[in-house]
């Protein structure tokens, strides 16, 4: 094709556009919080390899109100992080047959994120009591 | 007979002319309308009634033909599906966005039909076929896997709506890649090992981050990014069996 003029638009600042957009930011910024988390445990960690006392200290630390505020906000951050995931999980998925009818994104959408629930409620269920 | 209700919108366009415009600007007309008239039958009265060197595309009128895709109101759609009392007071009516623009709101399609070309659109069957083994045929199963894929009008909503070709213009982008995984997905094709390239590749799906936009703007439902998804799935499945097989894994 003849080379001709056209005008290509800037696409600098393309999130702000459309709430689709600021939406996919947000789940993507959510990451932060899991990053943030992995850091906190691993800060744990480094302090459970030096001792008991140490490891006491880090968790006495953690249980001022602060703490306890950022890591209620990294949960409810994580937690959207999460359900995302579940709503992105049909897309990567082929198509799913039961008894000769396609299985609805909805029902893999449910289906997962209960999974998921079951499976945190064990989880803590299992930390309380055994 | 009960006249239609006529009422006016204020309709903003986009303008731009080769040569002329430095860069585009916006223009504005009030258009009278009923309650039946389409964003294209808008652009079609300023066209015929208030300013007749305003260029854009259409065909079909009906959804069909994917000539008439535009930005309205930032949102890409078919101007022919979307009506103009759904906007009052104002709309505003851009081309497609990631695309160059040519003339108002033409853009240039040739690197998107390139991108189709790329994926090698057309059934590679395993052996020629003659004609008087008859047709290919198939269970409505096997159809199923590939049909909605198939429904594509290459309309480059889905384009439009990816950052991530406005970004990279070398990204294969929505539509080739559902395209690609419509032939892949066919009982009759054995061309997967030679489309697997494109899929592998830096700017084939991996340049997706399924932002996951082309598949709520796409008219007919071809969900374009599941397309390019399951295609991640596949390209991981590919690595792995080259990096196990290096010699006879097929596709590569």
């Amino acid at each position: 094709m003849s080379a001709r003029q056209t005008y290509t638009r800037p696409v600098a600042g393309w999130w702000r556009r459309n709430p689709f957009y600021r939406a996919y930011i947000v789940r993507e910024m959510t990451c932060v919080a899991v990053i943030a988390y992995a850091l906190e445990l691993l800060v744990g960690l480094g302090r459970l390899v030096r001792g008991p006392e140490t490891f006491e200290a880090w968790l006495t630390s953690l249980a001022r109100p602060w703490p306890i505020f950022l890591n209620c906000v990294a949960l409810l951050l994580i937690a959207y992080h999460a359900w995302t995931w579940f709503e992105v999980m049909p897309k990567t998925l082929p198509f799913i047959s039961v008894g000769g009818r396609r299985v609805p994104d909805r029902a893999i959408v449910a289906s997962g994120a209960i999974a998921a629930v079951i499976a945190s409620l064990l989880l803590l269920l299992a930390f309380l009591y055994l | 007979m009960v006249e239609p209700r006529t009422r006016n919108i204020r309709l903003e366009c986009l303008r731009y002319a080769p040569g002329i415009d430095a860069a585009p600007r916006m223009q504005a007309w009030d258009v009278p309308f009923t309650d039946d008239m389409s964003v294209l039958q808008g652009l079609q009265y300023i066209k015929d009634h208030l300013d007749g060197s305003l260029t854009f595309r259409w065909s079909c009128r009906m959804a069909v033909c994917g000539s008439c895709g535009m930005q309205i109101n930032g949102v890409p759609k078919l101007a022919c599906e979307t009506f103009l009392r759904d906007y009052l007071p104002a709309i505003r009516i851009e081309p497609l966005a990631n695309f160059p623009i040519v003339r108002d709101l033409v853009i240039d399609q040739a690197d998107f039909l390139a991108k189709l070309e790329s994926v090698q659109p057309y059934l590679i069957p395993r052996a020629p076929r003659t004609l008087a083994e008859g047709p290919y045929r198939q269970t409505p199963g096997q159809m199923d896997a590939y049909y909605q894929y198939s429904q594509c009008i290459n309309c480059g909503l889905c384009y439009a709506a990816c950052p991530q070709y406005g970004m990279n213009r070398n990204f294969t982008g929505p539509a080739a890649l559902a395209l690609l995984h419509r032939y892949n997905s066919d009982s009759r094709d054995a061309g997967k090992a030679q489309r697997m390239e494109v899929v592998n590749a830096e700017d084939g799906v991996w340049g997706c981050t399924l932002v996951g936009y082309c598949s709520e703007v796409c008219p007919k439902g071809v969900d374009p990014a599941r397309a390019v998804n399951q295609n991640k799935i596949e390209s991981t499945k590919d690595y792995f069996r080259h990096l196990l097989m290096p010699r006879g894994s097929g596709s590569r």
